[in-house]
């Protein structure tokens, strides 16, 4: 399934995309139900969509778009800017053997999504584990709409 | 390297305009001559004279050192240990700190601790996976990867304060460095991935072991294209094999190692296969002083320590350079940690 996700990257990232555009509209609904309780729902939610396309590990700070559509968090020493120096000469995992790069994937993904080179070479900050179990869409939602108020406040 | 304001051996360099360390190596490299780093092996052993005895053999020939953080998974003196007794002696050490064994929280600590003793290289890795050392059973931390480590570190250095914002009131003064594979796949993702070290804040890059020169060429190419040669110092790593079944066993068993099958064979051809793999050794750094946009070589002569003076002699690296260098005579009754001799008395009195 992971594979297939990587080679469909290109419609899964606009699929997603506008998903977040969804979520910015529906947020004062959530924000009426209580952000607590939404973030139970909508993590419910987010990990069986992800979990089944993307094996997604539920870290709370989803970087799909700028790793091709591939989980990062697979990688046995979780790391979220790029391949260490282990990967083997077939582009399987050092890890694991018998499993191929996540990273390998990552970049063959991020060349099939508009922007996605661009994206992968953004350096990634340390990971804030306390998010871990938490809805990404709801954060992500949350961060784009007071990005935008904050740019037509400073407009 | 001698410079001018040369200080007593232990005690820092003043920090020049435009550096952000009190160390030698920093002042080699931007000195612009071909610099030499050598690795150095840790004694699974608590006696500070273990790591003078190792320390010795490179002696006049090299400009920096690293003492690595459990290579290969596998427990030894810590780098922290190794930088500070061997700073304190007046070399000039990089440690490398691996994400594999430890947290933001132990990572920061240990920075301004090494710092404190007078380290000023710090070297940033991911770290090998726990299956591959003496300790399969531990838990593999990777709190941070290599680049957000690069990120901390400068952040507490530049702008003197913690990852959580926490104001310090004297930051680390550290020269930082990162590793980096040109030989492993994805190989045209790996130029860009320097390129994201170089933004993270590395500003030297020592390579994985290079044997295959046409590979570190396209590599090079490639950086040299993106302009990433102009704002970090690249020194490939090389070393010698000691034996075609060595070599063998190495490209199966280590993981990140390219060895090609034309190298293999040139060992398996030599009558002395030993002699070959230094005079190997002394070939790839040749091809490697030809190639634009590299600063230096770093050497892992892995168990082959000794062989490192010869190997530098071998290729005229050094031309007429001769790196920093202390005085036995006079450090051996400073060096700090007691003598080897009391220790001894000590253990046996127990």
């Amino acid at each position: 399934m992971r594979r297939w996700s990587m080679r469909n990257a290109e419609w899964l990232y606009l699929f997603y995309e506008g998903l977040e555009r969804v979520m910015v509209r529906l947020l004062p609904l959530f924000e009426r139900l209580g952000i607590e309780r939404s973030d139970r729902a909508v993590e419910w939610v987010e990990s069986i969509v992800k979990g089944f396309l993307f094996d997604s590990q539920s870290c709370g700070q989803c970087t799909l778009g700028s790793t091709g559509m591939v989980c990062p968090m697979n990688c046995p020493k979780t790391l979220r800017n790029g391949p260490c120096g282990g990967v083997r000469a077939n582009g399987n995992c050092e890890v694991k053997p018998e499993m191929p790069c996540v990273w390998v994937m990552a970049w063959e993904g991020s060349q099939q999504i508009p922007g996605g080179v661009d994206a992968i070479r953004v350096v990634q900050g340390a990971i804030d584990t306390s998010l871990r179990g938490h809805s990404s869409w709801l954060h992500a939602a949350r961060e784009r709409r007071d990005a935008v108020v904050e740019t037509v406040r400073v407009l | 390297m001698y410079f001018e304001d040369e200080p007593a051996p232990g005690e820092n360099l003043p920090i020049l305009p435009g550096h952000v360390s009190p160390g030698r190596f920093e002042r080699v490299l931007r000195s612009g001559v071909f610099a030499v780093t050598a690795e150095i092996a840790p004694p699974d052993s608590a006696d500070p004279h273990d790591v003078y005895e190792r320390v010795k053999v490179f002696d006049g020939c090299v400009d920096a050192i690293n003492a690595t953080d459990g290579s290969g998974a596998n427990c030894h003196m810590s780098s922290v240990g190794m930088c500070s007794l061997l700073t304190r002696c007046g070399y000039s050490m990089v440690m490398q700190i691996s994400g594999r064994d430890r947290n933001r929280i132990a990572i920061q600590g240990d920075v301004l601790g090494a710092s404190a003793m007078g380290v000023s290289n710090v070297l940033c890795l991911t770290g090998d996976g726990v299956q591959s050392g003496d300790q399969p059973g531990a838990k593999p931390v990777f709190d941070l990867d290599c680049m957000s480590m690069l990120s901390m570190i400068r952040t507490m250095r530049d702008e003197a304060r913690f990852l959580s914002g926490r104001k310090l009131s004297h930051p680390p003064e550290v020269f930082l460095g990162a590793a980096a594979n040109p030989f492993a796949p994805p190989l045209d993702f790996r130029p860009l991935r320097l390129a994201k070290k170089v933004a993270a804040g590395a500003q030297f890059v020592q390579t994985q072991y290079c044997f295959d020169i046409d590979m570190l060429r396209e590599y090079m190419k490639r950086v040299c294209d993106m302009g990433i040669h102009e704002e970090v110092y690249i020194l490939p790593g090389v070393g010698p094999l000691a034996s075609a079944r060595s070599a063998n066993w190495i490209r199966t068993n280590v993981a990140g190692v390219h060895i090609p099958d034309d190298i293999i064979k040139r060992l398996e051809g030599a009558e002395d296969q030993t002699a070959e793999g230094v005079q190997i050794c002394i070939d790839m750094i040749q091809q490697i002083q030809e190639i634009e946009g590299l600063h230096g070589v770093h050497i892992m002569a892995y168990r082959q320590e000794d062989r490192v003076p010869e190997i530098v002699q071998k290729t005229g690296i050094l031309a007429d350079r001769k790196p920093w260098q202390p005085d036995w005579s006079t450090l051996a009754a400073q060096a700090p940690g007691p003598g080897s001799a009391a220790r001894k008395r000590s253990v046996a009195s127990h």
